[in-house]
């Protein structure tokens, strides 16, 4: 199995096809066979990838299962996975079934929605597996497609303007990101991703327009690379396009965007941003940290205020990210190990979340909070798992919202105490927004004439949420699942930073606040 | 000697005759009514001179230099005679169906290849006046091919009055050229400029020669006779406005600034940036307002001009050799495009009106699907292989040091993602209108479905365009 990872990669792209060319009509039956193709597709490459986990040596810190073919202009067509990338490949694999089983009721153009989220499965699985530049990018970017027609054939009444909002912004924060690929390309002579890590691109000071910059080239490459990842991630001030690509969305599609999507960009800055500049990443760490507080403050006070469920849970997401994005950069090890914890939990409750907003909307047609009230009286189970996932956004011990949280502020309290202060009150907030979602939706009497006939989930819909209350539940009592596998990776990538830094003289009083901390 | 000389223009000399032979014949014997015959008979006569100009040995002179069989010209020729091909082959229902099937059409056509052929060959300026010329006049004609349309009259002749213009700037800044360095052999010429920096004399004939070559590649600030000229002439003809006449003007400008003025990179590259990034910039933002889909692509030809000029602005063989593989792309995605436009009717009459795409997507998958490919590609969004042509000429330029050029090349290119998102807008997205007729052409659906699966399938490999072009930019700059 030397091409195990292409298999999974591109086994949903076939299945597209198959279904593009041979599947005819628009009659019941050919709905209820798009379905099932797309079911048993994304079912089967969860189960093909369940063995990239199965063969995957956690001590190993190189990349693994690697295959490597020659392309255009000196690229290369090279994937591979290492303890940073593996559990995002297992994540997206896991979600992918549920999120087409959760569309099981669409009725309008099917085999084109099941066509576009498998064509999207291939492209993400491949951004985590990719290890040449331009192949990344071209992952990366290529995702734009089908989820902008996702959210504009599918999505609600305001879709277009935030289809095309979705789209031009992450264009631009990515082109800047392709400019800067072109200049590593004519730095290192290469754009395979594991002899850049180990490049020293030029850190010397350099004066553009008049500017001196610090950090040289490297803080160039950094700006350029964060104006990507920071718009995908999404990180205050650029994360407006969020909340309406969210509301917009499809529930199937939003669950993709807050599970997967927004993956994209933390992943991206720990493959690139942290390892590939370290004197960049360490000039601009300050500021980083800084707007991840103010997000996480910030955006929780917006959610505060939300009347749309979904607009709520997209700051809420925003919320998340700024936490992920301190990990990251505090760059130590409780940091980052707690950032892809977050991350990989964040796929699971957030995922759910959007879920819950979807079982009712699917029966109510509408995601005003004040639309509901007293749902526990006729909806017990929902009232549970609602119950549960909330309390997991919240980070309750417990749960693995709080794992990933707690380790993030560890790291950020480690590289400076300040944020780690701001960034707990946010802990506060999201209590308080989420508590306060659930209390309107949930609790209560139920008064409104229109719900007095609303039901209780399906065993279909059950059966949706049971995987992912699993797997919330089990990462939260033994978290060592997932960092013993992430460990020895950031362990390298750490080391790696560090001596980078030191050659480049500048661990000094960041050096220090470090050392005085322990 | 005359000979061998002869020998090596043999392509075009036999194309030359096979124009007036067609031209005679058609006058004496059955005059429109052979125009359906001769329009395929030309078309397998391009493909079949494509192949035998592919299969030539190159690397010739001719006529003490004032022609060059090299191959690089060599490049261009193939890609001039294949679009040139697929256009005839594409309009000819269009064009019969709408009485404007005059057998001057084909004519004019091979007439004006044989002068993009002559122009991208040039050695001298005489010869590449008189390429160029024997194009644009051609072009003119054929632009106002519907003598019963306004329009069509009107785009015909504002295309000859502002093209006069930019040959008249062209000619005297040849003049300029040729007084200054006592030679019009572009041997002579780069001998005369020397390295570094050029006299001031020669430096006001290159801008000048700049400026007649923009305009017909239709670049910045000479771009004004594009839009009206696409939208007034036959959809046809814009079809064949937009690509070979675009790959034959801009293998002469790379031409003439590489083998006349080599040595002065630093003076035109300059010159050339700045009307790159006006194109691009221009192009996008114009192109947001249209709403006819001929013009939409007229500024979508402007912006694309840019990127290939960008290409061309970093003086360097790398730049050449993304300049033509950007041209290549673009020929291809225009072919498909045009094609899809071709069959745009609603009851047996043309419509270019953007807004007749609304919902285009329910009636017919296929057709949508494939537009929204080339639109995804014409943007530049990756897999798609216009992407590739975009990153070969942004590494040209970083390379050659423009990377503010770069930059704005990209920015530029996020604004222009806006147009073309809107046609898949329509298509997707929109509301329920009055629906197009069924297209009827099985032909054109054969050429967009080809150029989709083109700009899919090419993300492995660009089917080998990459060595032929380095190949043949080596031969141009070395």
């Amino acid at each position: 199995m030397s091409n195990l990872l292409s298999i999974v990669t591109f086994m949903p792209a076939i299945a597209a096809v198959i279904l593009g060319v041979f599947l005819r009509g628009e009659d019941k039956a050919a709905q209820r066979n798009a379905k099932w193709v797309a079911l048993i597709a994304t079912s089967l490459t969860f189960l093909v990838s369940l063995f990239i986990l199965a063969g995957f040596d956690p001590s190993d810190t190189g990349m693994q299962f690697v295959e490597e073919r020659d392309w255009l202009l000196g690229l290369k067509y090279k994937m591979g996975v290492d303890g940073i990338s593996v559990l995002f490949v297992l994540l997206t694999t896991f979600i992918m079934p549920l999120t087409i089983w959760s569309s099981w009721e669409v009725k309008t153009r099917v085999k084109e929605y099941m066509m576009a989220f498998l064509l999207l499965e291939t492209l993400m699985l491949g951004v985590f597996m990719a290890l040449d530049l331009v192949l990344f990018y071209l992952f990366f970017e290529a995702s734009l497609i089908p989820m902008f027609l996702i959210i504009g054939i599918w999505g609600g009444a305001n879709r277009i303007y935030a289809s095309f909002k979705f789209f031009l912004y992450t264009f631009l924060g990515s082109v800047l990101m392709l400019v800067a690929m072109v200049a590593m390309f004519a730095d290192a002579g290469t754009t395979d991703i594991p002899t850049l890590l180990t490049h020293d691109f030029s850190s010397a000071p350099l004066t553009v327009l008049g500017m001196t910059i610090t950090g040289g080239m490297q803080t160039l490459l950094f700006v350029a690379f964060f104006a990507s990842f920071a718009v995908k991630m999404p990180m205050w001030p650029v994360h407006t396009w969020l909340p309406d690509a969210h509301v917009q969305a499809p529930t199937a599609g939003s669950v993709i965007l807050a599970a997967i999507l927004l993956k994209m960009g933390g992943y991206g800055f720990l493959r690139f941003s942290l390892p590939m500049f370290p004197v960049g990443a360490d000039v601009m760490s300050g500021f980083i940290l800084g707007i991840s507080a103010i997000a996480i403050v910030y955006t929780s006070l917006v959610a505060l205020v939300q009347q749309d469920m979904k607009k709520l849970i997209a700051y809420s997401s925003v919320a998340h990210m700024g936490y992920v994005t301190m990990g990251i950069f505090s760059a130590n090890q409780q940091g980052l190990d707690g950032a892809i914890f977050q991350m990989i939990s964040h796929g699971f409750i957030s995922g759910a979340l959007f879920l819950c907003v979807g079982v009712i909307y699917d029966r109510m047609h509408t995601r005003d909070i004040d639309a509901y009230g007293g749902l526990v009286n006729r909806m017990p189970a929902y009232a549970l798992i609602f119950m549960f996932f909330t309390m997991a956004n919240v980070g309750l011990p417990g749960t693995s919202g709080f794992v990933g949280e707690f380790l993030t502020l560890m790291g950020a309290f480690q590289a400076n105490t300040w944020i780690a202060l701001i960034a707990t009150s946010g802990v506060i907030f999201s209590a308080a927004y989420a508590l306060y979602l659930y209390r309107r939706v949930v609790m209560g009497d139920l008064i409104k004439e229109s719900l007095k006939s609303i039901t209780d989930m399906t065993a279909r819909e059950k059966w949706i949420f049971a995987p992912l209350v699993a797997m919330t539940l089990l990462l939260g009592v033994y978290p060592s699942l997932v960092t013993d596998i992430i460990g020895p990776s950031v362990e390298e990538l750490l080391s790696h930073h560090e001596t980078a830094l030191a050659a480049a003289d500048r661990l000094g009083d960041h050096g220090a606040v470090v050392a005085a901390s322990h | 000697m005359l000979q061998a000389d002869l020998n090596i223009i043999l392509p075009e000399i036999f194309l030359a005759i096979f124009a007036m032979l067609a031209l005679v014949g058609a006058v004496y014997t059955g005059k429109d009514k052979l125009t359906a015959p001769l329009t395929w008979i030309t078309a397998l006569v391009f493909v079949l001179l494509a192949l035998w100009v592919g299969s030539r040995e190159v690397g010739q002179t001719a006529f003490g230099g004032t022609f060059n069989a090299d191959g690089f010209a060599r490049f261009a020729k193939v890609a001039i005679l294949l679009s040139a091909a697929s256009v005839l082959v594409m309009g000819q229902e269009y064009l019969a169906r709408r009485q404007v099937g005059n057998f001057e059409y084909p004519v004019l056509v091979t007439l004006a290849v044989v002068g993009m052929m002559v122009m991208v060959s040039a050695g001298d300026l005489i010869v590449l006046y008189m390429g160029l010329e024997l194009m644009s006049l051609s072009l003119y004609v054929v632009a106002s091919l519907r003598r019963d349309s306004i329009k069509s009259t009107e785009s015909g002749l504002k295309y000859f009055v502002l093209g006069s213009l930019s040959s008249g700037m062209l000619l005297y800044g040849a003049s300029l050229v040729y007084g200054f360095s006592g030679t019009t052999l572009f041997s002579g010429i780069i001998e005369a400029a020397g390295e570094g920096h050029a006299p001031l004399g020669l430096l006001f004939g290159l801008v000048f020669m700049i400026s007649g070559l923009a305009f017909k590649v239709s670049a910045v600030p000479f771009h004004m006779w594009t839009p009206d000229v696409y939208e007034g002439a036959p959809t046809p003809i814009t079809a064949f406005f937009a690509t070979a006449p675009k790959v034959a003007a801009m293998a002469l400008f790379a031409r003439v600034v590489h083998s006349a003025f080599g040595g002065i990179t630093a003076d035109w590259q300059q010159v050339i940036a700045l009307i790159s990034v006006l194109s691009m910039f221009l192009g996008s933002i114009a192109a947001i307002g249209q709403t006819n889909i001929k013009r939409l692509m007229a500024y979508s030809s402007i912006t694309h001009m840019g990127f290939a000029l960008m290409g061309l602005a970093a003086g360097t063989a790398f730049g050449v050799q993304a300049m033509l593989i950007y041209m290549a792309i673009y020929i291809v995605m225009n072919l498909g495009v045009f094609a899809f436009i071709l069959s745009m009717e609603r009851d047996g009459q043309p419509v270019t009106d953007l807004a007749a795409l609304n919902m285009y997507s329910t009636a017919y998958p296929g057709r949508a699907l494939a537009l929204l490919i080339l639109m995804f590609s014409l943007a530049g969004v990756p897999p798609l292989v216009g992407f590739f042509g975009k990153f070969y000429v942004l590494r040209a330029a970083y390379d050659a040091g423009l990377v503010w050029l770069a930059v704005l090349g990209v920015i530029a290119s996020v604004i222009g993602a806006f147009y073309y998102l809107r046609i898949v807008f329509y298509m997707y997205f929109g509301e329920a209108g009055e629906p197009l007729d069924k297209p009827r052409s099985s032909l054109l659906f054969g050429f967009l479905m080809a150029s989709a699966a083109i700009m899919v399938l090419g993300v492995v490999n660009l089917f080998g365009v990459e060595g032929i072009a380095q190949a043949a930019s080596l031969t141009l700059v070395n």
